[in-house]
C-alpha cells in the first residue's frame, strides 16, 4: 500500500537540506511506529520517494513524499497523521495523507509537472517603481503593470545553466501564471522569525517537469532585467505554495 | 520559539547552516526563569564530530534531569562562520536557547584529543570570555574541562578555572550546590574556586604552581593555598547499571559521524596494553548488565528512530555477557529492521559467526589491531595477540568468505628494531599467502585485499610508556619508508596497500600529551597566528607551530624525544588515576625485558585500582 504525504517546511527548518529531510522522515516514521515496508537484504531501508527537492533556505507549504506500508497494514488517515505529527519538529508538519495506487507511475519525483511559488524580498533591498500605469515606458511603471507587459511577450529567451553547459531557452511556455501581489500584514508575518520582507511580492505557477524546471529565482531575475529593476539575489525569498501533477493522471490522485 | 542567533543571510552564506540552528529531535528546551544554573557543554570541534560523542549525551541528559539546571550544547564554528563572527563581533551562542555563552554559569569543555587545543581558545575567544582564567571576572562563566586529555591538564591549565578528573557522573551535584552560594552572592568567584578545589576530583590550577630546573625538567609542583589538596583523585561511577544513561539522545538533522544509537556496554579494559592510555585511566573494568542494556537499546531506538545500533567499549570481546546481549540484539533488530554495527571484536569463531549474521561479508572487511608486526614487539607492548591467533582468525575468516583485511600498526614503539619494523610487511605477506594456500580457486571471492596502516606512536601519561622517548619525525618516516619498500619486495605485493600517518601532527600530539604549563604560551601564540582545526589535515600548518615554539623559546623535542628517568617529577604526578606509579614502573621494566603481563581477568597484577572497590577486581575468578 502506498501513501502520499503532504507536509510543510517553515521557519528555521528551512535550513535543513533535502537529504536530511529524507533522513528526518525515516526516523520520524520509525518513532511514530508506522508500519513502513522495508527492502530486503542486509541493510533494510524504507521504500520512500520524495517529490522535487526544495533548496536550502526556501520554505514551503506543499511538499510531498510517497511511502510504502507493509503488506496487510491498515491505513487510517486520521491516526496516521496524528501519530506522525506527534513526532514532528517545530517547523515541519504533515497536513495530509492519502492512499494512492502503488504502481510504477506513482513515483513522486517524476510525476511533478508544475509548482507554484510566492516570491518576496528582504525589506528595503529593492527600489520599486511607483509611477502610474499610464506611463508609456514600461521601465517606469508599477510592478503590477510591468508583469502584465512581461507576460504579453511571445518568447522569453534566457541563458539557462544545464548540467553540461549554458543554453538559450525560451521559458515563456513554462510560465503558466505570473502576477504581482501585495502581501497583507498577516502574510508578512508568515516569514521566518528573523526575516523582514517588503509587501511587494509575486506569485507564479511554473513548469517543474524534469528538464523543464523553471526556478523561481530565474524568472524573477529575467523579469527584473526586463523591468529595469535591480534585484540582488540575496534579497529573494522563495516560498513554495504547492506542487502539481498532470491533470490527466490516470490514477486520479494528483500530487495535490 | 527562540530567535536564531545568526542572521538569515549569514546562515544562507555558510556551509551547513544546520550546524548552528539547534532544534534537533530530543534536544531540551527549558524556561530560563525556571532554572538557576545554565550549563553550556562544548565539544571543541565541528558539530558532526561533537554530536557523535557519547560522553556529552550522557552528561546532557543527566544535567537536564535536574530541575534547576539547563544544559545546552555548543561546538566549534567552522572557519567560514568563524570569520564572520569575528568580523561582526557576534558572540558565540548555545544551540538550544541561541543565547550567548558568556551569559552562562558554566562552560564545560570535553577534551578528547590534543589537536583540539587551539579550538578551545577559539571557543573562549568567540564567547568573549578572557582566555586566561586569572583574567576572568565575577560574571564570566566558570570554565571547566574534562575528558582523557585532562589526565595531563598542564599544557592548557592557564585557560581553565577547573578540571574535573574522572567520570562526570559523581561530583557535579556537590559542585552545583557550592555554585549556588556564589550565585546568591554569599561567596566570591575566588572563594567558590577555592572551596571547589576541596571537592574530590576537582583540580583548580590557579592554586598550584610549578618551578623548573635549569635543564628544563620540573623541579617542584606545589600548592599556593594550604586548603587545597595535594593530590587529585580520579572520580568514577562504580555501578554502571544505576548510572544515568540517556533514554532519548539528541538526534541531529545533519548526518553526524556516529549516526546511530550507541550502547555503552562497559568502561575500562582488562587487557593492559602498555601503550594505551584509555586502558589504564579507565580502570577498573566495569560492566553493565545485559538486561539493563536490552532495555536501553529498545528505549533509545524508539525515541530516536535510528535504524542502526552499535556497541561501545574498549574491547567488546571481553564483555562477559556478550553472547547473551548479541543474541537479544540480533533477534530484536531483525524484527525491527535495525542494523547492528559491530565494534572491533577479536577475530575468532564466535565473532565471525556474529558478523556473518549481521553484515554483508562481500562488502565488509575484517580489522586486526595487531599494533606491531613482530611477536617480540607485541610482547613488549603487551598486546595480547599472537601470530597464531592472527593467522587462525584470518584463515577462519577466509573460509567464511571474507577477503578484505585491515591491519593497524604503530611505528616508533619503545625498543623497536629494524627487523620488527620489516615484520609488518612480512605479516601482511603471510596473511596473503594463507589465503591463496588454503582457499581453493573455485571458492575464492576474488583476490585478497590487505590494507595496512601505521600511525606514529605517541607516549601518553599514566601508561608504562610515559617515560619512553618518541622517535624524531625523520626516524619515523625512515621506518615507514622501509616498510613500504619491504612490502614492494613481497610476492603478493600487489594485494597489499600500505599507508602511514603524518609525522608532525603526532609530534605536536606528543608535546601536548606530556607537556607542562609552559606549553600554554605556544598554544596561545599559534592560535593568535591562526591555528584552528589542527585535527583537520587541510587546516594543520606545521610551520605555524614551529614558529610558535621558536618564539616561546621552547624545543618540542625536549618533550617528545627525551628519555625520562623513573624518578623524574612529571607534570601530571599530582593526579591519582588509580594505577600506581609502582605498577607503571614495573610494567616499564617488564616491557624492556619483553615480558608480558596477564589480563585482569586471568590474574590481578596489583595495579592499584582495587581500591575503587568494584569491577573486575572483585569478579569471581575461576
Amino acid at each position: 500500500m502506498r501513501i502520499r504525504v503532504k507536509f510543510t517546511k517553515t521557519g528555521p527548518l528551512k535550513f535543513i537540506g533535502h537529504l536530511d529531510v529524507m533522513r528526518y522522515f525515516q526516523k520520524a516514521i520509525r518513532r511514530a511506529d508506522i508500519p513502513a515496508a522495508l527492502s530486503e537484504g542486509f541493510s533494510p531501508h524504507m521504500i520512500m520517494s520524495f517529490a522535487q527537492p526544495l533548496g536550502v533556505g526556501k520554505t514551503s507549504s506543499g511538499e510531498y513524499f510517497d511511502l510504502d506500508l507493509k503488506e496487510g497494514a491498515i491505513f487510517d488517515r486520521e491516526d496516521f497523521l496524528r501519530r506522525l505529527n506527534a513526532e514532528m519538529a517545530d517547523g515541519i508538519s504533515c497536513v495530509n495523507a492519502v492512499e494512492i495506487p502503488s504502481n510504477k507511475k506513482n513515483k513522486g519525483m517524476s510525476q511533478v509537472a508544475a509548482a507554484s511559488y510566492v516570491v518576496s524580498f528582504r525589506k528595503g533591498r529593492v527600489q520599486w517603481n511607483s509611477l502610474k500605469p499610464e506611463e508609456m515606458d514600461v521601465n517606469k511603471q508599477k510592478p503590477s503593470a510591468q508583469v502584465v507587459a512581461f507576460m504579453t511577450q511571445e518568447h522569453i529567451m534566457v541563458l539557462r545553466k544545464t548540467k553540461k553547459s549554458e543554453e538559450e531557452t525560451d521559458i515563456r511556455p513554462w510560465i503558466m501564471d505570473f502576477q504581482a501581489l501585495t502581501l497583507t500584514p498577516a502574510q508578512l508575518a508568515e516569514h521566518p522569525q528573523n526575516v523582514e520582507a517588503d509587501p511587494q511580492a509575486f506569485s507564479m505557477l511554473v513548469s517543474a517537469k524534469s528538464g523543464q524546471n523553471l526556478k523561481p529565482e530565474l524568472l524573477i531575475k529575467t523579469f527584473a532585467s526586463y523591468a529595469g529593476l535591480e534585484i540582488p539575489e540575496s534579497a529573494v525569498l522563495v516560498h513554495r505554495m504547492d506542487l502539481y501533477a498532470e491533470s490527466e493522471n490516470e490514477s486520479g490522485a494528483n500530487v495535490h | 520559539m527562540q530567535k536564531l542567533a545568526l542572521d538569515d543571510e549569514i546562515l544562507l552564506s555558510i556551509e551547513k547552516p544546520e550546524r548552528y540552528i539547534g532544534r534537533e529531535v530530543n534536544s531540551v528546551v527549558k524556561n530560563k526563569a525556571d532554572v538557576s544554573i545554565r550549563f553550556a557543554m562544548c565539544f571543541p570541534d565541528v558539530y558532526e564530530i561533537g554530536m557523535s560523542h557519547l560522553g556529552i549525551q550522557i552528561l546532557y541528559d543527566m544535567f537536564n534531569r535536574m530541575d534547576d539546571v539547563w544544559c545546552e550544547r555548543v561546538y566549534s564554528p567552522w572557519p567560514d562562520l568563524d570569520h564572520i563572527m569575528r568580523d561582526r563581533n557576534i558572540p558565540l551562542f548555545a544551540l538550544e536557547s541561541q543565547d550567548p555563552i558568556r551569559d552562562f554559569d558554566f562552560l564545560g569543555i570535553t577534551i578528547q584529543y590534543e589537536m583540539c587545543y587551539a579550538n578551545i581558545l577559539q571557543i573562549l575567544d568567540l564567547s568573549q570570555i578572557p582566555l586566561h582564567a586569572e583574567d576572568r571576572g565575577e560574571d564570566d562563566p566558570i570554565v571547566i574541562g574534562g575528558g582523557p586529555c585532562t589526565y595531563n591538564p598542564e599544557p592548557i591549565a592557564d585557560f581553565f578555572d577547573m578540571f574535573y578528573i574522572g567520570e562526570g557522573e559523581t561530583v557535579y551535584p556537590q559542585l552545583f550546590a557550592l555554585y549556588r552560594k556564589k550565585k546568591n552572592g554569599e561567596i566570591s568567584r575566588r572563594e567558590f574556586l577555592r572551596q571547589a578545589a576541596g571537592i574530590e576530583g576537582i583540580y583548580v590550577p590557579q592554586f598550584y604552581q610549578a618551578s623548573y630546573n635549569e635543564d628544563g625538567t620540573l623541579a617542584s609542583f606545589t600548592r599556593t593555598d594550604p586548603t587545597v589538596p595535594e593530590k587529585i583523585t580520579k572520580q568514577i561511577a562504580m555501578d554502571l547499571d544505576s548510572a544515568p544513561y540517556p533514554d532519548k539522545p539528541v538526534v541531529p538533522y545533519i548526518q553526524a559521524t556516529q549516526d546511530r544509537v550507541v550502547l555503552e556496554i562497559m568502561r575500562g579494559c582488562i587487557r593492559g596494553c602498555r601503550f594505551c592510555q584509555a586502558g589504564m585511566i579507565y580502570r577498573p573494568q566495569r560492566e553493565k548488565s545485559a538486561e539493563r542494556m536490552e532495555q536501553q537499546a529498545e528505549k533509545m531506538l524508539r525515541s530516536t528512530g535510528y535504524d542502526e545500533i552499535s556497541l561501545s567499549s574498549l574491547s567488546s570481546s571481553d564483555y562477559s555477557q556478550l553472547n547473551e546481549l548479541l543474541t537479544f540484539l540480533i533477534e530484536y533488530c531483525d524484527a525491527h529492521g535495525v542494523n547492528i554495527s559491530l565494534p572491533s571484536l577479536r577475530i575468532d569463531a564466535f565473532s565471525l559467526d556474529v558478523m556473518n549474521k549481521v553484515q554483508d561479508i562481500k562488502k565488509s572487511s575484517l580489522t586486526f589491531a595487531a599494533e606491531a608486526g613482530s611477536q617480540r614487539m607485541r610482547d613488549v607492548i603487551n598486546k595480547g595477540i599472537t601470530e597464531d591467533e592472527i593467522m587462525n582468525g584470518a584463515l577462519q575468516a577466509f573460509r567464511g568468505g571474507w577477503n578484505k583485511v585491515k591491519f593497524y600498526f604503530m611505528l616508533g614503539l619503545p625498543g623497536e628494531h629494524e627487523e620488527d619494523v620489516l615484520e609488518i610487511a612480512h605479516l601482511c605477506e603471510r596473511v596473503a599467502e594463507c589465503y591463496y594456500d588454503n582457499i581453493p580457486k573455485e571458492k575464492r571471492n576474488g583476490k585478497i585485499s590487505i590494507t595496512a596502516s601505521s600511525s606514529f606512536f605517541v607516549p601518553k601519561p599514566f601508561t608504562p610508556f610515559q617515560w619512553a622517548p618518541m622517535d624524531r619525525p625523520e626516524v619515523y618516516l625512515d621506518k615507514a619508508h622501509s616498510v613500504k619498500d619491504e612490502v614492494r619486495r613481497q610476492l603478493n605485493q600487489k594485494s597489499i596497500r600500505y599507508t602511514y600517518h603524518d609525522a608532525w601532527v603526532s609530534i605536536l600530539e606528543g608535546v601536548f600529551a606530556r607537556g607542562d604549563r609552559r606549553i600554554s604560551r605556544v598554544i596561545e601564540t599559534a592560535y593568535r597566528n591562526g591555528a584552528l582545526f589542527d585535527a583537520w589535515t587541510e587546516y594543520f600548518d606545521r610551520e605555524r607551530w614551529e614558529k610558535a615554539f621558536a618564539s616561546c623559546g621552547l624545543d618540542p623535542y625536549f618533550y617528545t624525544a627525551r628519555t625520562r628517568e623513573t624518578d623524574e617529577l612529571l607534570p601530571w604526578d599530582f593526579i591519582d588515576c588509580g594505577v600506581s606509579r609502582k605498577f607503571l614502573v614495573r610494567e616499564w621494566e617488564r616491557a624492556k625485558a619483553g615480558v608480558t603481563t596477564p589480563n585482569c581477568r586471568a590474574q590481578c597484577s596489583g595495579c592499584g585500582c582495587r581500591g575503587y572497590g568494584g569491577g573486575i577486581c572483585y569478579e569471581n575468578k575461576s
